[in-house]
């Protein structure tokens, strides 16, 4: 996974709560095989007119917000489906930080396995960002992982709370699966005395014979 | 040992590595073809193997179509999609219920079914609706594909606790109410971030007193709250439901089992984060108008004004929605009419809906404004024990149409598509923009009332009907 320690990016306010992973990428692109490509799709419904024409309505589209690397967002930031397309879109937009009142679960989750730090502030601190955002072309943001903390070029200085294991993968991108797999014996262990009955019982009455055609 | 809740016994007996995050270990991993194949990309270019594949099982229900599948696929993204995961399962040894098994249906509806979801399991799969196997007493949650790839390689998932939130809903459905209705209501009163953070246990009098097809759709819908989990202790019901089943344990160590399941319950004394109630006796026929499930109000009352919202937020996106729905403020919702009506999802597409459904629609002819409605069951096992019963024929004969197991028009992957500018009345689970096709209009609803609303074009109060319930 990519790393992440900070990042001084312009910033792009999407002024709408509950904004689910079904706007984030819409399902056509959900048949894909890969993780990459999606930054294209990302919003695709808001984003495009027939034929994919960008609409000019739509705020990723303004010419201020061309090349934004920060989401300002509202609560519940990717509600719904648990596709990580939303979050592979996210990133390879050219998003590495998305700022928000509150995340959905599932969405929040994400972000971290895909080296983007999503930061969770209070409601007053993120309608602030929105005004100062909308108020001054090409408003930009440092933000800190190591320290926490969130500036402007205006003297502006919030800090943030992140869970510190989250904070250490992120900063060292680290393999969560190499990881796990270093606790292989633990697991083994714990296989060994967990209650087979109840994870395995060949099955009755099922044919299988009739499943697979390839 | 101090009480503890069912999610907390399920969590303690499931720990691998106590930290933050704890490692914890899953006993059944469902995939399907949407979610999956980049994770089994992932492992292969890491070198890794599947640690588990015989706790693993795997299904295509995601853009299935839901007719003539002798023909070859058109959709040249969702036929690789299915040829990567029959690969995938091949090389790896996973089972696999491809789209011309007989067990072949929607993840979330062949799991209990084969009764390969248990009380006191974890369980999860890359599908965000996985808290439908909750309704067993499992911790069953919705995950990321790279989370899909962690559970391959070590059977495990590495998890922060969540909260608990009881939502106890005590009193009596009143006839026509459904499971349904009082998911809806319940998500209605709490938000759709009311759960998020939290793991839901639904308790009380209406809880205990629906089926498990019942307890799956209020499950299923946790995630509309926000909450990724959420759980309903086992009890006789859930025991009698499971008995047979073809991947339960059988004789002696079937009552092993019960005994073990029948310790899960929570603890009198269990403490809870939070706690919510709700009165069965009060919730209406409950109908979705606006672009999330939050967005609901009883069948008997109307389109919200926006300016009646105090918070700036939400009147801004009570004015969208109602753009996006074509709706006027202050319309009775009885006055919407609807171009179509879906019948299915892994919400509401169980043998016990389709009976209700087929109930109402008994002799009658769909309105001839309507310009489809569909019942699509949601396994193949549902649609034999319905064609059993001669439902496909109530059905038919009334003017729906009647297919294969699928995801189908819930989430608009296949064929099955609400063009745009159109109204569906819809059992399913998310009425978001786009949801059911770009442009479409979802009213989410109970599988009486989509049966009801396609007779009559519009939604009706079935209370009025006598008609018995189901759930």
């Amino acid at each position: 996974m990519q790393p992440f320690s900070q990042h001084t990016g312009l910033v792009v306010p999407l002024d709408r709560v509950n904004v689910d992973t079904d706007q984030m990428v819409p399902k056509q692109f959900c048949k894909l095989l890969t993780r990459e490509g999606y930054g294209r799709m990302l919003f695709y419904d808001w984003r495009y007119q027939d034929g994919e024409v960008p609409n000019p309505d739509f705020v990723l589209n303004w010419p201020r917000y061309q090349g934004a690397s920060i989401l300002l967002g509202r609560a519940n930031l990717g509600c719904g489906s648990s596709r990580e397309h939303a979050a592979w879109a996210t990133h390879d937009y050219g998003f590495r930080v998305v700022i928000a009142p509150s995340f959905a679960d599932i969405y929040y989750n994400n972000c971290f396995k895909n080296g983007i730090l999503p930061v969770t502030l209070p409601g007053p601190q993120v309608d602030e960002l929105f005004r100062r955002t909308e108020q001054n072309q090409g408003y930009r943001l440092t933000v800190d992982l190591p320290s926490q903390t969130i500036t402007d070029e205006q003297g502006l200085r919030l800090t943030f709370t992140i869970d510190p294991f989250r904070k250490d993968a992120l900063l060292k991108g680290l393999d969560e699966i190499g990881l796990s797999l270093q606790d292989g014996e633990r697991i083994s262990g714990y296989e060994k005395k967990h209650q087979p009955q109840a994870i395995l019982y060949d099955p009755s009455g099922v044919d299988f014979t009739a499943d697979v055609t390839q | 040992m101090p009480p503890r809740t069912l999610y907390e016994k399920i969590w303690d007996a499931h720990l691998v590595v106590e930290a933050q995050p704890a490692l914890i270990y899953i006993d059944r991993h469902l995939i399907h073809e949407g979610t999956s194949p980049q994770a089994f990309a992932g492992l292969k270019a890491a070198g890794r193997k599947v640690r588990r594949p015989d706790l693993t099982f795997a299904v295509m229900d995601h853009s299935v179509p839901t007719k003539n599948r002798h023909l070859p696929i058109l959709d040249s993204n969702a036929a690789a999609q299915f040829e990567a995961l029959a690969r995938n399962c091949r090389e790896t040894g996973v089972r696999l219920f491809d789209m011309h098994s007989r067990n072949q249906g929607i993840v979330h509806i062949i799991g209990p079914e084969l009764g390969l979801t248990q009380p006191g399991q974890t369980i999860v799969c890359g599908d965000s609706h996985t808290s439908t196997h909750g309704a067993f007493g499992t911790l069953a949650f919705g995950i990321g594909t790279s989370e899909v790839e962690h559970v391959l390689a070590t059977q495990c998932l590495q998890q922060f606790k969540s909260k608990t939130l009881l939502v106890r809903v005590e009193g009596k459905r009143r006839r026509g109410v459904t499971a349904k209705d009082v998911i809806l209501a319940i998500i209605g009163k709490i938000g759709v971030a009311g759960g998020t953070g939290h793991v839901i246990e639904y308790g009380g009098e209406a809880i205990r007193a629906l089926s498990m097809e019942g307890r799956m759709t209020v499950c299923n819908m946790s995630i509309e709250a926000g909450a990724r989990a959420g759980m309903v202790a086992p009890d006789e019901t859930t025991f009698t439901y499971l008995e047979g089943r073809p991947f339960v344990p059988r004789g002696k160590d079937f009552q092993i089992a019960v005994d073990y399941w029948k310790s899960l319950g929570s603890d009198p004394e269990a403490k809870y984060d939070r706690v919510v109630e709700l009165n069965a006796a009060e919730v209406a026929p409950q109908v979705t108008w606006g672009t999330n499930p939050g967005m609901v109000t009883d069948v008997t009352g109307r389109v919200p004004v926006p300016a009646s919202f105090a918070d700036p937020v939400d009147r801004q996106a009570a004015e969208r929605a109602l753009e996006y729905m074509g709706l006027k403020p202050g319309t009775r919702i009885m006055d919407i009419p609807l171009d179509r009506v879906f019948i299915g999802s892994c919400t509401n597409s169980r043998i016990e809906d389709l009976r209700a459904a087929a109930r109402v629609v008994a002799g009658k002819k769909v309105a001839r404004t309507l310009k489809q409605a569909l019942v699509v069951p949601g396994s193949m096992q549902v649609k034999a024990q319905a064609e059993k019963e001669g439902l496909d024929k109530v059905f038919l004969d009334a003017g729906f149409e009647w297919r294969d197991a699928g995801c189908s028009m819930c989430i608009a992957m296949n064929d099955d598509v609400l063009p745009a500018g159109e109204r569906c009345a819809s059992t399913s689970n998310r009425n978001f923009e786009g949801r059911q096709g770009k442009g479409g209009r979802t009213h989410l609803v109970s599988p009486l009332m989509a049966a009801a609303a396609a007779l009559e074009g519009h939604f009706v109060d079935i209370r009025q009907w006598r008609v018995d319930g189901g759930e």
